[in-house]
């Protein structure tokens, strides 16, 4: 049990270095999507703020602290999610030429 | 479903995250790396909602499908002039979902799984509990003034007052102060609880504040990056893995998006958070006569051209001329013309504004030039066309030592054969202002509004 701290302290370190290198390879023209695309995955909250709001008859106020950050973290996911796809969905090659009637997609 | 198999799941969530990530590294891979990313959030949230820690479903039904509809509509209706302030709202609501999260893993019975039986909090989890509400806390209302600024609804200059320095430093004092109180008793009532909650609150709120408008792409990077630190730290408090490798990516690309952004603006984070730089900028006085031109005139220099820039800034998102801009590009690239748009990486609200707002112009990316790839080029630029850029461009950042910017990497236009500078006014023929750039024996000054000015000028070159 004492243990568990040092594990969760490992998959932190670990993961800092793979964000660093995943990161720094992202060209400058996507880094708004980028950061909206982070707003979704800090998103990952909902995982906790559901467990918070769904537990079995805790204090009252936890379950509204629970549901509260149920609906920011949705808020952070569904959102950060469409808008970096709406966004990453207008970036386009240059088209062939005379391929300029191509439908979009 | 068994913690065995709720693990799992979560560990498929963050190697989706990851992929996804790392998908985000083309342009044409990147749509693709968003779903792959989105899927792995609903398997975590499925699996999460199919654990025996979630019994009670009406709260997360109601809380969920509020959520949902926001941010829907959010995504549907924001224009992309306005990225930076959705990103901000997006911050902040971020950090106050780790806020209360790590608030709620206070209560017994909460948490689920191991720790959840303990009735006493653990030091532990009150110091990771205790760094959740900090750090969500600041980004929370950080966030708020920033997103203020950004739309407007706050002065956006840097707001300065007398002992700036000591306010701030006692209250992170104090604020030191009540958490160890905290956590030698911690207790969901604890009175300090709440005094670390509202001092991370106000800390947030004045941290920001003294960080002028031309500031916001570091301070929203930064802030980011919180959102990120302050969902790991909410997954310290619950135990919970895959919190603390989704907080830990996005802290990482926070913390590099805010690394670009200062070492683009050749300041370091400390001088950025604390110097007020955007109210106290005196710069060196330049005099001389700017040679205004028409639509006319540029349209028939323009027409003779052989290779244009357009350089884009924050003025161009405000005219709304990306569309106009796109329009002018294409016809002078069906005259033969080469056409590339070069893009500081500070341009804009924030890391990669003006990059969207050209692709939603359906600029085609591969016409999006960086700095480093088009300064080496310049002197083979016929003209370079500066659309509501200031800073960015001024070459009193690589002659004049005395200037606040001096040391800054910025795009030479100058250095092309012909500078046009579309610019809303300026007060006089001479004018105390610190961009030589306009007084440039090169350059000529379009006035007006930009968008009105790149229409008359296409029109002028369809006649």
């Amino acid at each position: 049990m004492e243990l568990v701290p040092v594990y969760l302290a490992f998959i932190l370190a670990l993961s800092i270095f793979l964000g660093f290198e995943l990161i720094s390879k992202v060209p400058a023209t996507l880094h708004t999507p980028l950061m909206s695309g982070a707003n979704a995955i800090s998103g990952i909250t909902l995982v906790g703020a559901l467990l918070a709001a769904g537990a079995d008859g805790p204090d009252w106020l936890a379950t509204l602290l629970g549901a509260a950050a149920v609906f920011f973290a949705t808020v952070n996911v569904v959102g950060g999610y469409l808008v970096t796809d709406r966004m990453l969905g207008m970036f386009k090659k240059r088209p062939q030429k005379q391929a300029a009637e191509k439908p979009e997609t | 479903m068994t913690d065995l198999v709720v693990n799992l799941a979560y560990l498929g969530a963050a190697v989706l995250f990851v992929l996804g990530l790392k998908m985000l590294g083309s342009p044409s891979t990147a749509r693709r790396g968003n779903a792959l990313s989105a899927i792995g959030m609903l398997i975590a949230v499925v699996a999460t909602l199919l654990s025996k820690g979630v019994v009670a479903w009406h709260w997360i039904a109601i809380a969920a499908g509020a959520g949902v509809v926001v941010g829907a509509l959010a995504a549907r209706l924001v224009a992309m002039t306005s990225m930076p302030e959705m990103v901000a709202l997006f911050n902040g609501s971020g950090g106050i979902a780790s806020l209360l999260v790590g608030a709620a893993a206070l209560f017994p019975g909460v948490i689920g799984g191991a720790a959840g039986a303990e009735t006493a909090v653990s030091t532990f989890t009150a110091v990771t509990v205790l760094l959740s509400v900090m750090i969500g806390g600041v980004t929370f209302s950080g966030s708020i003034v920033a997103w203020g600024k950004l739309a407007e609804v706050l002065p956006s200059g840097a707001l300065l007052f007398a002992g700036q320095r000591l306010v701030n430093g006692g209250l992170l004092a104090a604020l030191v102060a009540c958490g160890v109180f905290f956590a030698l008793a911690p207790a969901a009532d604890s009175p300090y609880f709440v005094a670390v909650l509202v001092l991370a609150l106000a800390l947030g709120v004045l941290a920001v504040v003294p960080i002028g408008g031309a500031d916001m792409p570091v301070v929203i990077s930064l802030l980011n990056s919180y959102s990120g630190l302050a969902a790991c730290a909410a997954g310290f408090a619950i135990n919970n893995n895959v919190l603390i490798v989704s907080g830990s990516l996005v802290g990482a690309a926070g913390i590099i998006l805010t690394n670009i952004m200062c070492k683009a603006m050749n300041r370091s984070l400390a001088n950025v958070l604390f110097s007020g730089f955007g109210a106290t900028r005196a710069g060196a006085k330049v005099e001389g006569e700017v040679k205004p031109i028409n639509a006319e005139d540029a349209s028939l220099i323009l027409e003779a051209a052989s290779a244009v820039a357009f350089v884009p800034g924050y003025g161009m998102a405000v005219a709304q001329a990306q569309h106009v801009v796109h329009e002018l590009g294409e016809l002078l690239e069906e005259n033969g013309c080469e056409v590339s748009y070069a893009i500081h990486p500070v341009a804009g609200r924030m890391p990669g504004h003006m990059n969207v707002l050209l692709a939603e112009a359906s600029v085609p990316y591969d016409q999006l030039v960086e700095m480093e790839d088009i300064n080496p080029r310049m002197a083979n630029i016929d003209v370079a066309v500066v659309i509501g850029a200031n800073d960015v461009v001024n070459p009193a950042a690589r002659e004049d030592e005395a200037s606040p910017i001096y040391g800054m990497p910025v795009i030479n236009v100058d250095h092309a054969r012909t500078v046009f500078v579309l610019k809303r006014s300026m007060a006089s023929g001479f004018a105390g202002i610190d961009n030589p750039l306009f007084f440039g024996a090169n350059t000529r000054m379009l006035f007006g509004d930009a968008k009105a000015s790149i229409s008359a000028v296409i029109a002028s070159l369809k006649d």
